[in-house]
């Protein structure tokens, strides 16, 4: 057992897939002085890696996850240990069939290769499946199995060769020093390692280590159960590892997956089993390895019916036996994604966690370019570790999303599906009021949102004739036609929002004037009092935020942008602020309501309950100021995300009932009604053209190609300008459009209503592909109430980037016409926006 | 009285039987009782002069039965025990002991305290070893973990017990008392008694070095990885002239016959040399090669159990490791040649 | 034929002991249950018995009552029916514990007729007493053979083979009978999926018991004194070659 070096440049704690792979990538990378520790015997440490099943499916709704699984697939074939065997989703319910339908769409838009297969397509390619018990299948032949341990040894031993690495096994870890909020060394029980970087690699036991440095890293292990049953008699006769393709039986939550002689059958359908972080057995205490917990039957047994049933001659061989069965230890996150990147809490502290080992290898190679270079090449800002509020990284938030989502693995998940448990941490101070006026709560980071008002319900009556009934179950499932009865309330009257869930950050100090302007696009060198949209970049010209910043003193500024987002905005202001103090950023959120009201006769409204001029000349758009409404100071913003006239008022928590009463009192005769994010957050903005960071900005996408490019780039420096100047020298390679369903002379029954992802085609069924390659999709829908049709917002080559174009989105396996409305960044509804500006 | 039961091979005491022979005799110290023997079988007066226990009485029971038949073995044991008013029966905690023990716990109903390890009589010892519990502590999980046990008076009947190998005896030594007087048992075994008995003994197939009798033992684990990895060991067993063994998973998996597992629920070995290849090493397993004069490990894993059990460690895979010693030894012997 | 097979859950120990914080049990935590390898041959023994000679097999534990897991195992295998002697949880002795199911088996004797045979493992893994079987075999005045390694039916007997000092020791005794049996009188199946499936379909029975005092009582348990011998490094890999020889000479083992 040789001991812990005295120094190292980085390092990584854990010898897993991600370790090995990150310490390959740093190397690759240039980096040297890297020391890998894990407290297992090497190659097989006991993490999750050495129980992993191996398989990876091409296909994941999420983009990134499907990016980084892409990326896996390329590098575990260049290691040599790739299998392609082929994957098939069956489906045993018409139910599944339209989600494996709404796959071919999503696939068809990412570039994957999948085709829908009959049950005699099925019978063909896999012979020992019951045909009888299903109704069809999605394959996926690009499927494979890797051999994950002896990818990571490759890419450790490359690591090592090159002189970039030493590898210790066998030593644990035992504390993390931090001095001054940095990290300085890691005890182990072999000696203590300085290094100012540490990476945790640890899968499951990541929250333990991340704890010995004070950070968190919100991750829970919970059972995967496996068994293994063989020998097959039909499988005596087949070389290699597997000669069929992976079977995944959706509708019961397992897999079966030959491997050589055996059927692995996992199962994602047993009752969530969490362990608590600290009750992983030691490698000595444990019968296989840590995490390879003992089996418990009673959980599995219920599902054996299920296999029996898909496979009846093959697993039900009464020579063949359950020679291995576990419950093994996976990783589960509160959103179900990874958690990558910098310690907010603790500087030099990264994490690697929570990756299976489809994503592995893609996601070191993310972390290592984003230690080197400061960014992936990938955007991976959804697995950011920084991305959780304080309360999401609760043990108890993460248990109980983890126990609600594990039985999702395989489900058929809306895209707009609310969490049951784990509800109502954050509540806005007008709560009480919204709902007693019968809201449905959507969550965002923790914070229910109205969606829509149940008090809205006589509305739909009043507007019947302009509202859009949904036909399909999946398309007006989590919706409500209220939402298009209060867009057309609030276009007519006006509306109340409650944006309590904005999170808003006052940055100040003599530094804070410089210190955004080298930050933003847009220039905030403004007159006290306005407020300016403005998006942020990476050094790449890659989008990393969008938001609003009120300049509130000559160095006071109240920086505004979404719950989603908001910790990820936070942790880039921190960044990229100057460690001198000149500047500092204060999180206000919690002190700040912020109520929305739009509406042409928004002005009515608050002037009722506010004597100071209100008018366009006085009060005018882009700008911001205190004004008294009754006994409170309420700094009113006149800006609009839903094209109406109108203010965001910020008003102290303990105030915000207060206003809200006094404006709902006041609305009463000019047609005010309580309007939900379903409008605020979809309907408005997409009619009026704007972008939703996340959706239709990403950090694939540039400035240019959102339509976001402001006339003249400023002359100050700031992060990603000189990408910016570079890219606004070429043509764009897409525009982000708008597009309209064309509906006209089709049967209402049959009318579908994209809700996001679906594939953009053209006329003949081609995908559009720009040249960057990349596929067009839709970013962003939602119903448009004001122009009479279902909008789509997509990134558009510049031969279809033309308005009256023609285009099919597909949807569901079926194509309807979609025609583009608007061309690069516009709007349909209101294009010169004479509303907000009267 | 304290009563001690003497195996013997053939008229050889076994090392166990003699240990239990001392550590009766320690208890008879410690209580101030006398040390009777018993020893059964044709041989049983060799036994009994090899041994030459420091007891006041040796009972040869059985002189014209052949054969093993534990319950008439026990019914000896009984007679004796009954006639002499014993306050405790010993035997040694060997497979036949313990049988024999269990058969005279079965027909007298009395509790019994198998694979002792200590024994402290006097926690509340009266005359003749007192009213209440007797403290032991006795193996469990054959001897990867300790038990601590009280074993209650038999109400004017013995407390019963066997001794494991190792075994710390509760007192001094007993010092001989001249020549023990060797009286017959007198016990006739009935019908009951020989129902069931030893027939015919035949020789196991199967050839070479039985694992009991080799001087070294190159034994195989999961990390050998099928029964084709086996020849490796062969090779080196058939050059050392000693056998091969195997851990549990390796029987289980159909590698290698029950035969050659070494283990709890195998055969226990006492080898000069114990070369554990690929093995991690489970308390199982451990307690069947721990007596081994030595063991050599060789394993990929430097954190597996055995790695911290063994005398002599190789790091490494034993494909590899276990082709260069053959070579070595090859050319090591070519040179002497 | 009948045949009744006995079995006794413990916990699944692996690498290393590690006992309750009051130091009465095994910490089980991180640790699964089983029977230990005797008493799986048993059940495959008796599987195959029934199997090849019709009748019925039966499976019967004292335990608490999660012991059913076991029994449930058992059944996958190809047993026909359980019985779940169900206590508190408490450690239960040997002598006890023979009392309990002599009770048993004289009661299910008397509703389906005598076992021909009934098999229990030579000992238990985890207490290792070696007498429940004979207790039970005096008891039912049956002749009992312990230690069987090979085991034959025929019409009224069984011929029952053992490892001696000197050879295999051959028994031939009436049915009915017991014998407790050794791992290495077969190779126990895993459970087909058909057979775990099955077995929840299986009559399991359960009777509580209150088992009596043993005489012989469990106050505490210890780890042993570690027997680390310190391993010396021989290297690393087939560099070590020359030092195993060196070793091997050392020790005189060299000599053909």
């Amino acid at each position: 057992m040789s001991g812990a070096p005295a120094d190292a440049s980085t390092v990584i704690i854990g010898a897993g897939i991600v370790g090995n792979g990150l310490a390959w990538h740093l190397a690759q990378l240039g980096e040297t002085g890297i020391v890998l520790v894990d407290k297992g015997p090497l190659p097989n440490p006991g993490g999750s890696t050495g129980h992993a099943s191996n398989f990876l499916f091409p296909f994941e709704h999420s983009r990134m996850m499907l990016s980084l699984t892409a990326d896996s697939v390329v590098q575990y074939k260049a290691l040599g240990v790739f299998t392609e065997s082929g994957g098939i989703e069956v489906a045993r319910t018409e139910t599944r069939m339209q989600e494996l339908r709404r796959k071919v769409s999503t696939a068809r838009a990412w570039g994957v290769d999948c085709h829908l297969l009959s049950p005699e397509d099925i019978k063909k390619l896999v012979p020992y499946v019951n045909d009888e018990l299903i109704v069809g299948g999605l394959s996926f032949p690009t499927t494979g199995v890797v051999d994950s341990l002896r990818a990571g040894t490759i890419m450790r031993e490359r690591a090592q060769a090159i002189g970039a690495l030493e590898v210790v096994g066998n030593v644990e870890v035992q504390g993390i020093d931090v001095v001054d909020g940095r990290v300085r060394a890691v005890r182990t029980d072999t000696g203590t390692i300085r290094t100012e970087r540490v990476v945790v690699c640890c899968g499951v036991w990541s929250p333990r280590i991340a704890r010995m440095a004070g950070a968190h890293i919100p991750l829970t292990p919970a059972v995967h159960q496996m068994v293994s049953v063989g020998p097959i008699g039909l499988f005596a006769g087949t070389e290699g590892e597997i000669s069929y393709p992976i079977i995944r039986d959706v509708d019961t939550f397992m897999y079966e997956r030959q491997h050589g002689a055996d059927m692995e059958v996992g199962s994602y359908a047993h009752r969530p089993i969490l362990v608590e972080p600290d009750d992983i057995p030691s490698i000595a205490e444990s019968a296989l390895s840590p995490t390879e917990m003992p089996f418990t039957s009673e959980d599995f047994d219920p599902q054996l019916a299920d296999a029996l049933d898909l496979m009846p001659e093959l697993l039900g061989d009464e020579a063949a036996g359950v020679r291995y069965a576990i419950n093994g230890l996976i990783s589960l996150t509160p959103d179900g994604h990874p958690i990558l990147g910098p310690s907010p809490e603790v500087g030099g502290l990264w994490s690697a966690a929570a990756s299976w080992i489809k994503e592995a290898p893609g996601i070191a190679r993310a972390v290592a370019e984003w230690m080197v270079a400061g960014r992936p090449e990938l955007d991976v800002h959804e697995a950011d570790l920084a991305r959780f509020h304080p309360h999401q990284r609760t043990r108890a938030h993460v248990a109980s999303r983890a126990r609600e989502a594990f039985n999702k693995t395989y489900g058929i998940v809306h895209p707009s599906e609310q969490w049951v448990e784990g509800r109502g941490a954050r509540r806005s101070p007008v709560h009480a009021r919204t709902e007693a006026l019968g809201a449905v709560y959507f969550e965002t980071a923790g914070w229910e949102r109205p969606q829509w008002y149940a008090s809205n319900e006589a509305l739909v009556d009043r507007y019947a004739e302009r509202i859009v009934t949904r036909p399909a179950e999946w398309d007006a499932r989590w919706y409500s036609p209220i939402v298009e009865a209060e867009h057309l309330a609030m276009r007519d009257g006006a509306g109340l929002v409650d944006l309590g869930a904005f999170c808003v950050f006052d940055v100040s100090g003599p530094g804070a004037l410089a210190a955004l302007e080298r930050i933003a696009v847009a220039r905030l060198d403004v007159p006290v009092g306005r407020v300016v949209y403005t998006p942020f970049l990476d050094e790449a010209g890659g989008m990393r935020a969008d938001l609003t910043v009120m300049r509130l003193g000559t160095s006071s500024f109240r920086v505004v942008t979404g719950a989603g987002v908001g910790m990820l905005d936070r942790q880039w202001l921190l960044d990229h602020l100057d460690r001198d103090g000149s500047a500092q950023l204060a999180d206000v959120t919690s002190g700040w309501a912020t109520i929305g009201l739009w509406g042409p006769r928004a002005r009515d409204v608050l002037s009722a309950v506010c004597a100071e001029d209100l008018s366009h000349a006085g009060f005018p758009y882009g700008t911001c100021r205190v004004i008294e409404v009754g006994d409170s100071e309420v700094l009113a913003s006149r800006i609009s995300y839903v094209g109406e006239l109108g203010w965001e008022l910020y008003v102290p928590a303990e105030a915000a009932t207060a206003l809200w009463d006094r404006l709902a009192g006041a609305g009463a005769p000019h047609g005010l009604v309580p309007v939900g994010i379903g409008v605020y957050g979809t309907t408005a903005r997409i009619e009026k053209g704007y972008r939703s960071f996340g959706h239709d900005l990403t950090p694939e996408y540039t400035l240019c190609e959102a339509g976001l490019e402001r006339r003249a780039v400023k002359h100050t420096d700031f992060v990603g300008r000189t990408a910016h100047l570079a890219e606004r020298s070429r043509p764009p390679a897409a525009r982000l459009c708008t597009l309209a369903l064309d509906y006209t002379g089709t049967d209402p029954g049959s009318r579908r209503y994209p809700l996001g992802q679906e594939a953009i085609l053209t006329e003949d069924g081609e995908p559009l592909v720009d040249a960057k390659g990349r596929r067009s999709y839709v970013t962003s829908a939602g119903a448009g109430p004001s122009v009479g049709s279902h909008l789509l917002l997509a990134y558009l080559p510049p031969s279809a980037s033309v308005t009256g174009t023609r285009l099919v989105v597909e949807c569901m396996g079926e194509r309807y016409p979609v025609r583009v409305v608007v061309e690069g960044n516009g709007a349909v509804f209101d294009p010169t926006n004479q509303r907000m500006r009267s | 009285m304290i009563l001690a039961f003497l195996e013997h091979d053939a008229g050889t005491p076994t090392q166990l039987g003699a240990e239990t022979i001392g550590f009766a005799g320690a208890l008879a110290d410690r209580l101030d009782q006398a040390l009777e023997v018993v020893a059964v079988g044709p041989e049983a007066e060799k036994a009994a002069a090899a041994a030459a226990p420091p007891a006041e009485v040796v009972h040869l029971g059985l002189g014209g039965l052949g054969t093993y038949a534990p319950r008439a073995w026990a019914h000896v044991l009984a007679d004796v025990a009954g006639a002499g008013g014993a306050v405790a029966v010993v035997a040694p905690g060997s497979e036949r002991g313990n049988e024999v023990m269990a058969h005279l716990a079965a027909m007298t109903d009395l509790p019994l305290a198998t694979n002792c390890v200590a024994l402290d009589p006097v926690a509340e010892a009266g005359p003749a070893g007192g009213d209440g519990p007797w403290r032991l502590t006795r193996n469990r999980w054959a001897g990867s973990l300790l038990e601590d046990a009280e074993l209650d008076p038999g109400q004017g009947r013995p407390r019963l017990l066997t001794v494991a190998l190792g075994a710390r005896p509760p007192g001094a030594g007993r010092q001989p008392v001249g020549a023990p007087a060797i009286r017959p048992a007198g016990t006739v075994a009935d019908d009951t008694d020989l129902a069931v008995a030893v027939g015919d003994v035949v020789q196991p197939e199967g050839s070479g070095v039985s694992l009991t009798d080799a001087r070294v033992i190159v034994s195989g684990g999961r990390g050998v990885g099928g029964e084709d990895g086996f020849a490796l060991l062969e090779q080196l067993a058939s050059l050392l002239g000693g056998a091969v063994g195997c851990s549990r998973v390796v029987t289980s998996e159909g590698w290698r016959p029950h035969r050659d597992q070494v283990g709890q629920t195998g055969t226990r070995v006492s080898p000069e040399l114990y070369i554990a290849c690929g093995i991690s090493g489970a308390i199982q397993h451990m307690v069947g090669c721990k007596g081994a004069k030595r063991i050599l490990a060789i394993n990929t894993d430097p954190d597996a159990p055995i790695m911290g059990k063994a005398d002599y460690a190789v790091l490494g895979d034993l494909h590899d490791v276990l082709p260069a010693i053959v070579a070595e030894l090859r050319r090591a012997r070519g040179a002497a040649d | 034929m009948r045949v009744l097979v006995g079995i006794k859950r413990v916990p699944a120990v692996g690498g290393r002991i590690v006992l309750s914080a009051d130091g009465t049990a095994i910490d089980t935590r991180f640790l699964g249950s089983t029977t230990g390898p005797h008493e799986e041959c048993a059940v495959e023994e008796a599987v195959r018995l029934v199997a090849a000679r019709g009748g019925e097999s039966v499976v019967v534990t004292l335990g608490p009552p999660e012991s059913e897991e076991q029994l449930r195992y058992a059944l996958s295998i190809g047993i026909d029916r359980a019985v779940l002697l169900e206590t508190a949880g408490q450690e239960v002795g040997p002598r006890a514990t023979a009392a309990e199911l002599v009770g048993a088996i004289r009661d299910l004797e008397g509703n389906g007729g005598p076992f021909d045979l009934v098999m229990f493992g030579n000992e238990a893994p985890d207490s290792g007493d070696f007498q429940v079987g004979v207790r039970v075999a005096e008891a039912l005045a049956r002749p009992c053979v312990t230690g069987v390694k090979a085991l034959e039916v025929g019409d009224g007997e069984v011929v029952a083979r053992r490892d001696g000092g000197r050879g295999m020791e051959i028994y031939r005794v009436a049915t009915p009978a017991v014998v407790t049996v050794r791992e290495g009188l077969n190779l126990p199946r895993y459970p087909s999926l058909p057979g775990r499936l099955g077995a929840k379909r299986k009559p399991l029975e359960r009777r509580t018991v209150e088992p009596g005092a043993d005489g012989l009582r469990s106050v505490g348990l210890r780890l042993p004194d570690p027997d680390g011998r310190g391993a010396v490094s021989l290297g690393s890999g087939a560099e070590a070659a020359p030092a195993v020889v060196e070793l091997l000479d050392e020790l005189g083992l060299l000599a053909r």
